[in-house]
């Protein structure tokens, strides 16, 4: 009786397994068989690197090369803003407020402050950017280009507002993979650094952040997977039209490029669209594969 | 105890995490399948509603209705897709053993299929052009289309002819200044490839696919929302969506209104045509009650709804 009890459950854990392989082959696998037909029939080449996004008119063009740099850069962008922010922040929980009462109280509403910005859905960073960030991004942009005669006005929807967004967004990921890690780091390293004469300065960054180096990489890759999909919070703060992504032009990401134009698509325009959602997809594939090689360089490292 | 209620708090919290994330997919995935964006949700709304006030007398009307069946096919215009998905909702609950199947494949293309008489009707979003109308087709005009074109209310420019309104669009006119204003930069806004606003703006204005826009957005709502709160920013709306928090400019003197539409004088208007081959008296009973229903008040609600104009 017992094993037989102990069998079924054997199976059930198996089906549950499953259930998530499924999920992801079949996900590929749709994405590959609806992304693939137009890039043969638009021709790969046009397609990626084609610069002009007109795919309305009586001669279609369907070039998303800057939409795919838009993506490309406005992440990279957030990235370098988001992940020193980050991990100073990881730095300060971790290793500059354990030693009162009072710091310890800091890093505690530091850290729920930290959970409470991972909750936020991202709408309202959208909405916040829209009404606060965009107001503003357009008097800096008068204040720049007045007089200009070659640039276009957009309002204060732009690459620099998305990056800015982006780069908050990132923040609970980087901070809380980041001070995790650096917990991890033994007291011992801390305490012979110390020891040696070493300043906490000097600890800290001579000696604690190289050691939990594969855990903060985590971070920012995880980070840089999170840029790269978010949709929402961009669609509303970057401008969406097709442009070389500079910091003041009006952007459209790969994301919202879904978003904006799937409703009303029909035909090769419809399939393109599933083209660019493909990209995304072998973008978000490779980052997943990057953060598997660190993770296992991680564990040989800790061995 | 204590920890076992955060274990518990924390399950629930994730559950309804993943719940959260499989309604969001599903939402998305039923916009990109019905075709329903931001803009079209509240008209599809009183749409919805439209028909069940109807669905309440409906055993009765149904008991009427049902000797009529059959199979009524319309090909056409993409712009006219809202009307038509709302029309027909509205009468195949009417009659429910009628049928009606509509392509949209583009205005020329709906009248070819008229004239070889593949279809009954013929769907336009403009006029039947002589050449059209030499195989028989009469047109008939079902509902007005106007577009309004919106500034910021600070804006003092209220009228502009419509060469300047293409100027604008096309990235040649820059400034406000140039056309008597203030000194502020214009903010080029409109919609989405796609989208049926954008179509039929930049058919009127003769400014298809050379627009420099400044933004590009994915809803009516949107649009609005961004000019009324930009300085200098032009878009263009649905002429029945225009509130009070923008202002809508008059073009080469006409302002923008229903009754400038109906007079014909305004120039950001087209109609949205059901041709038929010779006029409606000459058809079967099926295409006469379509049309019927279409100048009932049902119909002409169904039309208002949508966010047209019920022509005279």
């Amino acid at each position: 009786m017992k094993k037989v009890k102990e069998s079924i459950a054997k199976y059930i854990f198996l089906i549950a397994g499953i259930v998530a392989i499924i999920s992801v082959l079949a996900i590929t696998l749709y994405m590959f068989l609806k992304g693939a037909p137009a890039l043969f029939q638009v021709g790969a080449p046009q397609l990626l690197f084609g610069t002009v996004w007109k795919p309305t008119a009586a001669e279609p063009h369907y070039g998303i090369f800057y939409i795919i740099l838009s993506s490309v850069v406005g992440t990279l962008c957030s990235v370098l803003i988001g992940v020193p922010i980050g991990l100073l922040t990881a730095v300060f929980l971790t290793d500059l407020t354990n030693s009162s009462p009072l710091g310890r109280t800091v890093s505690k509403i530091l850290s729920s402050a930290v959970e409470l910005l991972a909750a936020i859905p991202s709408v309202i960073y959208g909405l916040i950017g829209l009404m606060v960030l965009n107001p503003l991004m357009y008097k800096l942009e008068k204040h720049f280009f007045t007089g200009s005669e070659t640039h276009q006005f957009t309002g204060g929807a732009n690459m620099l507002s998305a990056i800015i967004v982006l780069a908050i967004m990132i923040l609970p990921t980087v901070i809380n993979i980041s001070a995790s890690s650096i917990r991890a780091v033994s007291q011992s390293l801390r305490s012979a650094s110390l020891a040696l004469g070493a300043t906490k300065l000097q600890t800290i960054f001579r000696v604690v952040i190289p050691a939990a180096r594969s855990g903060i990489m985590t971070g920012v890759v995880l980070g840089i997977g999170r840029a790269l999909g978010e949709a929402m919070a961009i669609n509303m703060v970057a401008g969406g039209a097709v442009n070389l992504p500079l910091p003041f032009n009006s952007v459209r990401f790969l994301t919202t490029q879904l978003v904006s134009e799937m409703s009303y698509a029909s035909g090769l325009h419809r399939q393109v669209l599933f083209t660019v959602g493909l990209v995304l997809y072998i973008f978000i594939l490779s980052i997943n594969l990057i953060l598997t090689r660190l993770r296992k360089k991680g564990e040989k490292a800790n061995d | 105890m204590k920890k076992k209620i955060t274990k518990a708090l924390g399950i629930l919290l994730t559950a309804s995490m993943c719940l959260a994330g499989f309604t969001g997919c599903g939402n998305t995935d039923d916009t990109a399948a019905t075709n329903s964006t931001a803009d079209t949700a509240t008209t599809n709304e009183s749409v919805a509603q439209e028909s069940n006030a109807t669905a309440e007398p409906a055993p009765e009307a149904t008991t009427d209705n049902t000797d009529v069946s059959g199979t009524i096919s319309l090909a056409g215009s993409t712009s006219m897709e809202k009307l038509c998905e709302a029309l027909m909702e509205g009468f195949m609950e009417a009659y429910p053993n009628v049928t009606v199947t509509t392509e949209y494949t583009g205005s020329g293309a709906g009248l070819e299929s008229l004239a070889a008489g593949s279809v009954d009707i013929g769907n336009a979003s403009r006029h039947i052009k002589d050449s059209e109308a030499e195989s028989g087709a009469v047109e008939n005009v079902v509902a007005l289309d106007g577009i309004a074109v919106i500034t910021d209310l600070e804006n003092d420019v209220t009228d502009l002819s419509t060469e300047d309104l293409a100027k604008v669009y096309t990235g040649e006119i820059k400034n406000w200044s140039e056309l008597g204003g203030k000194d502020e930069a214009i903010v080029v806004i409109g919609r989405e490839s796609g989208s049926g606003t954008r179509d039929a703006f930049e058919e009127l204005v003769e400014v298809k696919d050379a627009c420099a826009y400044a933004q590009e957005l994915d809803s009516t709502g949107a649009v609005l929302a961004k000019v009324a709160a930009t300085p200098g920013a032009i878009g263009y709306v649905s002429l029945d969506v225009v509130d009070d928090t923008v202002t809508a400019v008059a073009l080469n003197g006409v302002e923008a209104s229903e009754e400038n539409i109906l007079a014909g004088t305004y120039a950001l208007q087209r109609p949205f045509v059901m041709a038929t081959m010779g006029t409606i008296d000459e058809q079967n009973e099926l295409v006469s009650t379509w049309f019927d229903y279409i100048n009932s008040e049902e119909g002409k609600e169904i039309t208002k709804s949508v966010g047209l104009i019920i022509p005279e």
